[in-house]
């Protein structure tokens, strides 16, 4: 049911995450502005920021490791792109690996190592602090986030996106492992240090990892950091919400549908739950989320050998 | 693509590694070393299966015990360190030479 | 033929980053010259049409060198490089016994009569690794679990800076522990 895409897939796929990240920017900026009292301009306000980073000047610091930082970023921008290669919009994917699950687990891992480079790379002590505040997140959301994904491709009994795709045609995941999904959006808030999960380039660091970036690298950044987001929620779709199914519309329109969705849900929690410390949030992740995900997995384990 | 040439390669990581792990003083280096070491096990083991035994398991299950090694040896070096580290403050291996001789 | 040369560019990219880690004065640059010798070598693994093993390779050992970035920051001396320096033992001897296992290897790889098999090459390499490890490997498996647990305990034992006593008083019977900080669970 789900196609693979010629090589061309490739060159389409920046464009649709590129407007995902558009329309999820301009959301919270919508949002912000309603947080400030109504404000004109808010739907353009993140094509001025980005226009506005592109003409700032480039900070440098002094003994800046450059090689890591610039490649931080870079790598940051990429593992969202390579992420999303596995993503079925609809019925068309870019690559339908056999292993599409691990693979989107090994891309959003680089994630992980590529905050902390950006953080480390610019020789100051806030990106440092931030940077390790992000590795020590990651200790804490990385194991849920895995435990998630098996239970999805141990409901289809496969690992690849595909098959977890037409094993929903009957009932969506999200119905009977509703933990599972729960686990993953938390994860995906982590992974892209968003919401309550964004100590790591909080203002009280003075922006964190983020501290010395201006210019071309904070666009980078930020535009890795959307990435994320965006390659997460979409992953979601395939996985746990049943991908491009649906009654009226073509697959696609549902996928993109059921992912602008997704995104809204999760820019719109940044507004509401204040950010979470992060020694709070292992203890829960380890001693709360991890036995649940175990039993959630247990449920699923012993339906798909009933079936 | 033949058998020797991934041998090949093994035996170059193996040996890169073991240069580390004989010659470097801190012992978070010795343990870098360890891991090329046990990542040329990981690329041999894959290419005996390729080539050797395609039809049984065994290869990939020599990895995967490759895999789990690596990360145990890590956990417990990093653990050792630790330990070390904090009666005295050091985390060079010269340091450590109690049960000498 | 595009086998061949992506063989070859993972291999020699592994070994030279693989020497770049024992070259460089940044530790943290090390870090990164291993992790980058170990996607390289998962590259040449993925050729070997393993790829469940070769993401897995990539995956775990990101997750290992990040573990290392923390390790390598509290106990290193110099995790910039902002000053050049080499901390070596027996440099010399070192290099000359790591030369000759080479030699020897390489020796050993191209006088040796590998055996060879025809037998056909299993399409869903995944699940025939799935199968072995929960059948006929089982054994495997279950030392592997017994061996990863140990690692757990051992480890937490190691390097846990205060025991149950200090948490709990001497005779264990404080309603809360006494912790620096506090968990999220309000405990």
């Amino acid at each position: 049911m789900v196609e693979q895409l010629p090589f061309w897939g490739g060159l389409v796929l920046p464009l649709v995450l590129v407007l995902l990240v558009a329309a999820a920017a301009a959301w919270d900026s919508v949002l912000a502005s309603q947080a400030a009292g109504s404000r004109n301009g808010a739907l353009i306000e993140p094509f001025r920021a980005v226009a506005g980073l592109l003409v700032q000047q480039r900070r440098r610091t002094l003994a800046a490791d450059l090689l890591l930082s610039r490649g931080g970023a870079l790598a940051l921008v990429v593992a969202g792109f390579l992420a999303s290669l596995v993503t079925p919009l609809g019925r068309w994917v870019v690559a339908d690996f056999s292993i599409g699950i691990v693979w989107f687990n090994a891309m959003e891992a680089v994630a992980w190592a590529a905050v902390w480079l950006v953080g480390w790379g610019a020789n100051s002590a806030f990106g440092l602090i931030g940077g390790y505040r992000f590795v020590a997140q990651g200790l804490a959301y990385e194991l849920p986030h895995m435990f998630a994904l098996i239970t999805a491709a141990l409901g289809a009994e496969s690992l690849r996106v595909a098959d977890v795709v037409a094993a929903q045609d009957e009932l969506w995941f999200v119905v009977w492992m509703p933990v599972a999904f729960v686990v993953y959006l938390l994860s995906v808030l982590a992974m892209a240090f968003w919401g309550p999960f964004d100590q790591a380039v909080g203002p009280d660091l003075a922006g964190g990892a983020s501290a010395e970036l201006s210019g071309v690298d904070r666009l980078l950044f930020e535009a890795g950091r959307w990435l994320l987001l965006v390659s997460g929620a979409a992953f979601a779709v395939p996985l746990f919400l049943g991908g491009g199914a649906g009654p009226l519309l073509p697959d696609w329109l549902w996928s993109l549908v059921k992912t602008a969705a997704v995104l809204a849900v999760l820019v719109w929690i940044r507004r509401r739950v204040p950010t979470v410390r992060m020694e709070r949030y292992q203890e829960i992740a380890w001693i709360v989320l991890i036995p649940l995900t175990l039993v959630q997995a247990l449920v699923v384990s012993l339906v798909v050998l009933a079936r | 693509m033949i058998l020797q040439q991934f041998l090949l390669l093994a035996a170059a990581l193996f040996s890169v590694g073991l240069y580390g792990a004989l010659s470097q003083q801190s012992i978070v280096m010795i343990m870098m070393g360890l891991e090329l070491m046990a990542n040329a096990v990981i690329v041999a083991a894959s290419a005996y299966w390729y080539f050797a035994s395609p039809s049984r398991p065994d290869g990939q299950v020599v990895v995967v015990v490759a895999l789990v090694l690596m990360a145990v040896d890590m956990a417990i070096g990093f653990a050792v360190t630790t330990a070390i580290f904090r009666r005295r403050d050091v985390d060079m291996t010269d340091s450590a030479a109690d049960l000498k001789g | 033929m595009w086998a061949h040369i992506a063989f070859w560019v993972c291999a020699v990219g592994s070994v030279v980053t693989g020497v770049a880690v024992f070259r460089v004065d940044s530790m943290a640059r090390a870090t990164f010259a291993l992790l980058a010798s170990f996607v390289f070598a998962a590259g040449t693994v993925l050729l070997l049409n393993l790829a469940y093993l070769g993401v897995l390779v990539i995956l775990m050992m990101i997750m290992e060198m990040v573990v290392m970035v923390v390790f390598m920051i509290m106990y290193m001396m110099n995790p910039a490089g902002l000053m050049p320096m080499t901390m070596v033992h027996n440099q010399k001897g070192s290099l000359a016994i790591a030369g000759a296992v080479f030699a020897a290897l390489a020796a050993g790889i191209f006088l040796i009569p590998w055996p060879t098999s025809g037998e056909p090459r299993p399409e869903d390499t995944t699940r025939a690794l799935g199968e072995a490890l929960m059948g006929s490997k089982m054994l495997v498996m279950m030392v592997l679990g017994l061996c990863l647990f140990a690692t757990m305990v051992a480890t937490v034992v190691l390097a846990a800076h205060r025991g149950r006593y200090d948490r709990y008083g001497d005779r264990l019977d404080a309603k809360r522990p006494h912790d620096p900080v506090r968990g999220g669970l309000n405990r």
